[in-house]
């Protein structure tokens, strides 16, 4: 027996025991996880220290000053780096502040639609039988809405805001979360630890909360990623297309839509939050992809 | 608690005529059809005794298992634990006195919980003493199934099977159950630790007073620590005796080819290939009167026509029966065999 016990416990000396020290250790490896995490991070701090990064009021107006070029065109100059907009508003300034817009818009509209999706995922995958028909129900009724078609009339209905637009895209965008929640669930139902916990009578909370949930959670986070992408490009769209956050608000898909009469002779005013827009997305699917393939491998071993 | 119960009833499981029946399919196209995974089992098992459970991958022994832990009701007949009913028990009364181990050392432990949430997990829900007695009755537990103290700090992924196997044997015995259910505990393990957790079972059975029903396909492992053994064919028993009479005399021809199978170079590579040529019937469409005639090789006609009903047979017949030693048979469980020809 001694010989048993010792070999594979000595042999595993320094665990990475927490999942902030594997995903530490990981992200060394994992090139787009490292990527996708420096340039979140980034704008997660550029959103956080607006007041004090932008070097204008992002609402000031300034008519005499409409329309200068960014720093990279001969006319520009460095009050304004990324030029000012129609109204002489500062652009770069706008851009810091749209930051919080989109990413408010994406995390808060992951968070809603997790939470209803996730919950009646596991709910149906649980369950089964007739729980998991009028999940089943539900999820074909929301995949035979068209989000955008429904957002934009809903939006137009009780007025754009961002409010509306981040309860909309909630309540919308929750089937991936319920898809992946219920087969992952349904894979874990006849887990031999889920009938322990049931053999001991475990309350129903505690084998969804402690038991399910943390071995779904992985397969989430990917989820996640991928909506709070498709929040941000939505309010985009929607803001775009005048539904979705209004004027002032510096939202890039607001300051596209102010720009797009400019667009053939001062390409910048849509260029520079179009590629903002961009590399977030860019960032947050390159963070989802390594996400996934840091809770792939080694399923038992992790 | 326990002891109580122990001193009164002889019989720590009792199961009358106990049925499970699944419904498959019945979609709008589809008729439904009915399995039945168990069918009609009667079984007693004495306090303290190991009974063995053997037969065939998808006889239904997992289901059995699982109606007598609760996780899912039967659709007739009781189960009897300490001498009480056990259906519409509530499943924390019925934890305390029945505990199961699993097969697959893998997946019966959560990847995500440190071994000594694992283990101390049936005293938190069952608020069994302080945050100090669960901790210390948790590092006395994997003290006694094997394992080193800083064992309670290790997840199951840094974990060999074999101390995986020691974990769940640990949370299944922490609560000190009278009865302990084993679906195949020792199948997925390398065959140098099957040993080793196999006379754990065996020492902690004597340490604790427990009852096993021990599943298993491999009839050398039942050998080593039953004490009766059941037959299993197609949700049936189909024998059941004492160990000595099963593998010295057994009168039914499924437990004949499966002992014959067992004597094979590779014994417990899996399921047995029992060598009876065709495989096992379909379970939704089971063969009319003796469910094993269609490979049994003494067959008559008859067979087809009637199920034989699993009787007691006279004790003379097998020279393993007439010692008397095994206490099974001095309590009037004679061995009962279903074959119209036994
Ligand atoms: N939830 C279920 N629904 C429908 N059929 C089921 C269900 N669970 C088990 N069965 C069927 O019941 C029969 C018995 O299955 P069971 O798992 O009890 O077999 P087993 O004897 O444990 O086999 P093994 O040795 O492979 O573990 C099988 O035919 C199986 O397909
Ligand atoms: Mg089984």
């Amino acid at each position: 027996m001694a010989q048993l016990l010792s070999s594979p416990v000595a042999a595993t000396h320094h665990p990475a025991n927490t999942w902030l020290s594997r995903l530490v250790h990981s992200t060394f490896k994992n090139r787009s996880l490292a990527i996708g995490l420096l340039i979140i991070t980034s704008l997660g701090i550029v959103a956080l220290l607006a007041p004090w990064l932008a070097p204008h009021d992002p609402y000031l107006q300034n008519t005499a000053n409409r329309m200068v070029p960014p720093i990279w065109h001969e006319t520009g100059s460095w009050t304004h780096p990324l030029g000012t907009d129609r109204l002489g508003r500062d652009y770069l300034s706008r851009l810091i502040y749209g930051t919080r817009i989109s990413l408010f818009i994406g995390l808060v509209v992951a968070l809603i639609s997790g939470l209803i999706g996730t919950t009646l995922g596991v709910l149906a995958g649980y369950f089964g039988g007739r729980v998991d028909a009028v999940v089943s129900y539900l999820l074909t009724t929301r995949l035979a809405m068209p989000v955008v078609l429904v957002a934009l009339a809903m939006a137009s209905l009780m007025g754009g805001s961002m409010l509306t637009v981040t309860l909309l895209l909630g309540l919308l965008l929750w089937d991936r979360f319920a898809v992946v929640a219920r087969s992952a669930t349904q894979q874990l139902r006849d887990a031999e630890y889920v009938q322990a916990a049931q053999a001991l009578g475990c309350p129903l909370p505690y084998i969804l909360l402690r038991e399910v949930l943390p071995n779904i959670a992985g397969a989430l986070i990917v989820v996640a990623t991928l909506e709070v992408a498709n929040a941000i490009l939505l309010e985009a769209t929607l803001s775009f297309l005048g539904m979705g956050v209004q004027p002032p608000s510096p939202s890039w898909g607001l300051m596209i839509a102010e720009g797009k009469a400019y667009m053939f002779f001062q390409p910048w005013v849509i260029t520079i939050p179009g590629s903002a827009l961009f590399v977030l997305v860019l960032a947050i699917n390159l963070l989802g992809d390594g996400l996934r393939d840091l809770s792939a491998p080694g399923g038992r071993n992790e | 608690m326990n002891s109580a119960a122990s001193s009164r009833d002889p019989l720590a499981l009792e199961l009358c005529a106990l049925s499970k029946t699944f419904k498959l399919g019945g979609g709008m196209l589809h008729k439904s059809r009915t399995l039945k995974a168990v069918n009609d089992v009667s079984l007693r098992v004495p306090r303290g005794q190991v009974m063995g459970l053997v037969g065939e991958s998808g006889c239904g022994k997992s289901t059995l298992a699982k109606v007598l832990l609760g996780l899912t009701p039967p659709s007739a007949g009781d189960v009897l634990i300490n001498g009480k009913a056990i259906v519409n028990a509530n499943q924390k009364a019925l934890a305390r006195h029945i505990q199961p181990i699993f097969q697959d050392p893998y997946s019966s432990l959560n990847p995500r919980q440190r071994i000594e949430q694992i283990v101390g997990l049936p005293l938190r829900i069952h608020a069994m003493g302080t945050a100090k007695e669960q901790a210390a009755k948790v590092d006395e537990m994997l003290e006694l199934v094997g394992l080193p103290k800083r064992a309670a700090q290790q997840y199951p992924g840094q974990m060999s099977g074999g101390q995986r196997q020691r974990v769940a044997i640990a949370r299944a015995l922490i609560m000190r159950p009278d009865l302990v259910i084993c679906d195949e505990p020792t199948s997925a393990l390398d065959v140098s630790v099957q040993a080793q957790i196999l006379n754990l079972l065996l020492d902690l059975k004597d340490e604790f007073g427990l009852t096993y029903l021990f599943i298993s396909h491999d009839l050398a492992v039942v050998e080593h620590l039953a004490d009766r053994i059941a037959v299993m064919y197609l949700g049936r028993i189909v024998e059941e005796g004492t160990r000595e009479q099963i593998f010295s005399a057994p009168r039914h021809p499924y437990t004949q080819a499966l002992l014959a199978s067992a004597l094979t170079p590779e014994p417990g590579l899996g399921v047995p290939d029992i060598g009876l040529g065709a495989g096992q019937p379909d379970p939704t469409q089971p063969p009319s009167g003796c469910a094993f005639h269609p490979r049994c090789p003494i067959a008559q006609p008859e067979c087809a026509q009637q199920a034989p009903a699993l009787s007691p047979i006279a004790q003379s017949a097998g020279p393993g029966t007439s010692q008397g030693t095994s206490q099974g048979t001095s309590q009037g469980n004679p061995t009962r065999v279903a074959c119209h020809f036994a």
